[in-house]
């Protein structure tokens, strides 16, 4: 039977609560949201947190809102709200695409969007999803919020710039006009974590040639995204051959680890593969809005 | 601490410790051994349980976060001695064979069914994905959640005795 160690609960009822009790109890307290990353590690004394903060009330923290040019994403919204959502959807079909391969629906019932970027697992889908459109994390401490890139927000595997002290609260994703975006996962089952993945979102220009194009790869070592075929891709019109060499260079940009997901030469060519798909697809969404 | 919650109807307090897993406080605190543990590790779903109408997994669920809330167990699913449609479309299409998968199963479909009561085999097949059944092949469960869908008024719509 796999039991946390034991620790003292408390629940937070309100941000400022949270970090209150955060600054009370010290760097030995953790933050539970879903608990579906914290818990699996607290049962197998991977964590051991002498305090756990309970934000599941912080309703506050959950909402999905178009604000202007962007969509505002509270932390404590769950991977079912986001994947059920018709306006995201709509505006990042790429997070509806990565929503469906994350675990499975009933873990998607527990598990949130915050959670996922804190645990910031090098497989983690919706940190790829972040990179790639050009997210936001609005942090806040008791001394007051700040705003970070996604490039800011990742430190390393499993470390963010989020201090203990601090509360990731909100998400925030720039909407382009004439965008399409999309992902695609490989994994073992239904419900793993990824063998690799890629997303890519493409924002096309008047005359239909690509104006802005970022792609990201999950669990196979790329920090940020494919600068050298974003570069190669800008300000051309899509195309099948330039999807072949993005593919090409997504491939040698990785740097995946041998494990028992599978070799190294696969995963390139997973990389390769699913980078040219996921170009595909979100250049002809992207087209399609360009029409609708 | 103390922890208190309705499960299945009933308002209960109980005293455990904050690193009491759900799983545990329902099966061995309450006594309701209906809800199964297996894998431990968020995987094989046998533990799911309602919390306020949504399946979970008791076993990624501290006791302690389900304070102020509304379960239901497998216990709950027949209501006045009258099977649950769900239960009986598993009886009706043989749902089950060792049955360590059912209780887990039948709550997810009854979730499935409250929101989408017309679901087709791959909604069915795609609710209980973070599932797993070691027996049926899952054929016959989504036979059984059919049965229920076809079904809402359970086994008084056949006009069959209920050897429940
Ligand atoms: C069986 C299974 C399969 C899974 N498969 C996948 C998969 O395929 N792809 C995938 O991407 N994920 C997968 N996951 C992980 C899932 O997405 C988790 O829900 C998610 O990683 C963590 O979210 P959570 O809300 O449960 O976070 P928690 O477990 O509550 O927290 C995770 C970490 O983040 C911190 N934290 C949480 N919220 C905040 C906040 N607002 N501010 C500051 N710190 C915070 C916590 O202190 C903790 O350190 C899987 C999980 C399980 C159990
Ligand atoms: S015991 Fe909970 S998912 Fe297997
Ligand atoms: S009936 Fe045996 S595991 Fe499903």
């Amino acid at each position: 039977m796999q039991i946390p160690a034991p620790f003292d609960y408390a629940r937070a009822s309100s941000v400022d609560d949270a970090l209150a009790l955060l600054e009370r109890h010290g760097p030995e307290s953790l933050i539970v949201a879903g608990g579906h990353s914290l818990l699996p590690m607290m049962k197998l004394r991977l964590a051991r947190p002498e305090w756990l903060i309970d934000i599941n009330d912080l309703f506050e923290l959950d909402f999905i809102v178009r604000d202007g040019d962007r969509l505002r994403v509270g932390a404590m919204t769950r991977h079912t709200t986001l994947f059920e959502s018709d306006e995201v959807r709509r505006l990042f079909p790429i997070i509806t695409d990565a929503e469906r391969t994350i675990a499975d629906p009933v873990v998607r019932n527990r598990g949130t969007i915050g959670g996922s970027l804190c645990q910031a697992d090098p497989a983690e889908d919706l940190s790829t999803v972040c990179i790639v459109l050009g997210a936001e994390a609005v942090i806040r401490g008791t001394a007051g919020e700040r705003v970070v890139s996604m490039a800011e927000f990742h430190v390393g595997p499993y470390e963010t710039s989020v201090a203990h002290n601090e509360l990731l609260v909100e998400v925030r994703l720039p909407i382009r006009p004439r965008s399409g975006s999309a992902y695609e996962k490989v994994e073992r089952r239904v419900g793993d974590w990824a063998v690799a993945a890629a997303g890519a979102s493409v924002s096309l220009a008047e005359d239909g040639t690509i104006d802005h194009v970022a792609i990201g790869l999950t669990a196979i070592g790329l920090d940020g995204t494919v600068t050298e075929a974003e570069a190669m891709l800008h300000g051309k019109a899509p195309s099948e051959e330039l999807f072949v060499e993005a593919g090409r260079l997504a491939a040698l940009a990785c740097d995946p680890l041998a494990d028992q997901r599978g070799a190294i030469d696969y995963k390139r060519h997973l990389a390769d593969e699913l980078t040219r798909r996921v170009l595909r697809r979100a250049s002809s969404r992207a087209a399609e809005a360009q029409e609708g | 601490m103390q922890i208190s919650m309705t499960v299945n109807g009933d308002e209960i307090t109980r005293e455990a410790e904050p690193r009491v897993l759900l799983v545990h406080f329902i099966r061995e605190i309450l006594g309701l051994t209906g809800t199964h543990w297996g894998c431990d590790t968020s995987n094989c779903g046998t533990c799911v349980v309602l919390m306020d109408g949504l399946p979970v997994k008791s076993c990624t669920v501290l006791a302690a976060m389900a304070d102020g809330h509304d379960i239901r167990t497998v216990e709950g699913l027949a209501t006045g001695g009258v099977l649950d449609p769900v239960q009986q479309g598993f009886m009706e299409e043989h749902g089950l064979q060792c049955g360590f998968c059912t209780p887990g199963m039948m709550l997810t479909a009854r979730a499935l069914l409250d929101r989408n009561p017309h679901p087709d085999d791959d909604q069915i097949r795609e609710a209980i994905s973070g599932q797993i059944c070691r027996c049926t092949g899952y054929a016959t469960i989504v036979r059984s959640v059919q049965w229920a869908a076809e079904h809402p008024a359970g086994a008084a719509a056949t006009g069959e005795e209920v050897n429940a």
